[in-house]
């Protein structure tokens, strides 16, 4: 009786195949179709663009970078150019080709899962439909001139004043003198990430030596720098605070 | 001599014929047996597994499938369809994108005015130049999305790990074809947006001029990395002419090469991913 059901699953097994001609052509075709159609009444009702004759002596007011790329112009406002415009590209890129050398989960490979891999489409999510997609968003609709904020319904008034009131953090705490504030935002900097990564290598202790120690300490230092963004932003908006670190050299 | 009643369909007949389905057989008999079908095609399709089969492999374009895949595989709910979709777009802007190399010319004095010509004279031109433009912008949200599903499925675990990175190259250099693609409008969008995205290059740690640690390396406003991505110090002529042949031969040849990587190592790795 148990003997014949292992080759039964077999044959499922291979029977679970389909041809591709007609199975998969056929999706395609009709998903070609349906795209074609839909760019060309696109195109045929809505013209690109196409604005005054460049002019170097005529700076338009905002002036913005095309739309994808518009969250990195918004992180400007919070970091200087150095990062916004070029370490965090680079991160970005470099931080999404290590995700599988990273991700050691050998859960949920090849079907949707949220429950058995949380924490990864948490972070995932959170990269890009907040920090990407939202700051997009806000970036197209919402920045007027001078970059600064404006809701859909108000004017933009190119002569708004935003009165500049921001602070450096060591400022915030009373240190004036300059190579003391340097060295108290370098502390607080190397703080944070000395004691997110001791915290993350004493929480997740059990799991050194399956996952090795390089694999922890870059996915911290990535996810350390991604929380990061996230509270210099709330630093800017809640508390005017500038920078946490000046130096003659960067500023963050 | 009776004459001979004409052939009056019986109505009730017919009605079982279409009820019951065979008068499409019988439609399609009519017309694959008529002489003008017999004729052209010189033969008719079997569909047998043998035939399925040599559809594929025996066709240049179609052999770029495996002849089988898993069922999981058909699923619209699992791929969106997103990969195949965006290149779909690529295609598209390189078939659209070289009629409008036919009409424009990557100079300072010309790029605009050749705009406008091939918007206002060009029979066809502005819809040439609208499909280009927004299977562009397109291709940057499917190209994203695509990346968003293939995440969420997991599909970048083992084996495929080596295809996510070229999915980033790839979605790297369709950012970069789109952003190139922007300044050739030579209008006050593109020279401004393009300013904007190359004044980064200024703060490029020891390599730009404005960058940290510039004054350790001695680069300036006209020779540092901003200037070697524009040709001078301000987004000018030469900045045209590099972002059209950028736009136009490199970027597009890197990442047609990288598409038939990624396309042959799905099938290296298997197919698509899926639960088994
Ligand atoms: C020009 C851009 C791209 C094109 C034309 C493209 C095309 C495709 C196609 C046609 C597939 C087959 C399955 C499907 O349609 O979902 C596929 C699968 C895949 N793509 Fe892409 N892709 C591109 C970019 C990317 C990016 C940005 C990533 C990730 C970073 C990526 C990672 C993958 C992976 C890992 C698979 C295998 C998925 C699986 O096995 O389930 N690709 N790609």
């Amino acid at each position: 009786m148990a003997a014949p059901a292992p080759a039964k699953k077999k044959v499922e097994g291979v029977a679970d195949k389909v041809h591709v001609w007609p199975y998969l052509v056929r999706i395609e075709f009709l998903c070609a179709i349906l795209t074609i159609l839909a760019l060309a009444v696109w195109s045929i009702m809505i013209d690109a663009p196409l604005e005054e004759a460049a002019n170097p002596t005529k700076t338009p007011n905002p002036s913005k970078a095309p739309w994808y790329f518009l969250g990195l112009q918004d992180i400007l406002v919070y970091f200087d150019p150095w990062f916004a415009g070029v370490v965090a590209p680079v991160l970005i890129i470099v931080g999404l080709m290590l995700i599988p050398y990273l991700d050691v989960n050998p859960k949920g490979n090849g079907y949707y899962t949220y429950t058995e891999r949380k924490f990864a489409i948490w972070v995932y999510c959170f990269g890009f439909l907040v920090l990407w997609i939202a700051l997009i968003i806000m970036g197209v609709f919402l920045r007027g001139p001078g970059w600064n904020l404006f809701m859909p319904w108000q004017y933009w008034d190119p002569h708004k004043v935003v009165a500049l009131v921001n602070v450096d953090l060591p400022y915030a705490f009373g240190v004036r003198e300059y190579t003391t504030a340097a060295w108290t935002g370098f502390a607080i900097v190397a703080a944070y990430f000395g004691l997110g990564t001791g915290a993350y290598f004493f929480m997740e202790r059990k799991a050194i030596k399956s996952v090795g120690f390089l694999r922890m300490f870059i996915k911290i230092q990535l996810l350390l720098i991604m929380v990061g963004i996230v509270i210099k932003i709330v630093l800017r908006l809640g508390f005017n605070i500038k920078y946490i670190m000046v130096t003659p050299w960067i500023n963050i | 001599m009776a004459t001979k009643k004409p052939d009056v369909p019986n109505i009730a007949e017919l009605m079982e014929k279409v009820k019951s389905g065979k008068i499409f057989g019988e439609i399609a008999k009519e017309i694959t047996e008529s002489q003008i079908w017999t004729s052209t095609f010189r033969h008719g399709y079997a569909d047998t597994p043998r035939n399925r089969v040599l559809q594929i492999a025996s066709n240049v374009w179609l052999h770029l499938h495996p002849v089988k895949i898993h069922r999981h595989a058909l699923r619209i709910k699992f791929t969106w369809c997103m990969g195949g979709i965006t290149f779909l777009l690529f295609l598209s802007t390189v078939v659209t994108g070289v009629i409008l190399m036919f009409y424009y010319r990557p100079v300072g004095e010309y790029a605009y005015f050749d705009m406008k010509y091939l918007q206002y004279d060009v029979p066809f031109g502005m819809l040439m130049r609208n499909m280009h433009r927004w299977a562009a912008h397109a291709m940057v949200i499917t190209v994203w999305l695509h990346m968003f599903r293939v995440f969420l499925t997991g599909s970048y675990k083992p084996p495929r790990e080596f295809n996510w990175v070229i999915g980033v190259f790839l979605v790297t250099f369709t950012l970069l074809l789109s952003f190139t693609g922007y300044l050739l409008p030579w209008d006050q969008l593109a020279m401004w947006a393009v300013t904007v995205g190359t004044n980064m290059a200024r703060a490029t740690p020891f390599l730009g001029h404005e960058g940290p640690f510039a004054e350790f390396v001695g680069v300036t406003p006209r020779y540092d990395a901003r200037s070697v991505l524009l040709g001078g110090s301000l987004v000018g002529p030469p900045a045209l002419l590099r972002f059209y042949v950028l736009h136009c031969i490199f970027i597009p040849l890197v990442a047609g090469a990288l598409m038939i990587v990624h396309f042959w190592r799905i099938r290296k790795d298997g197919g698509i991913s899926g639960p088994l």
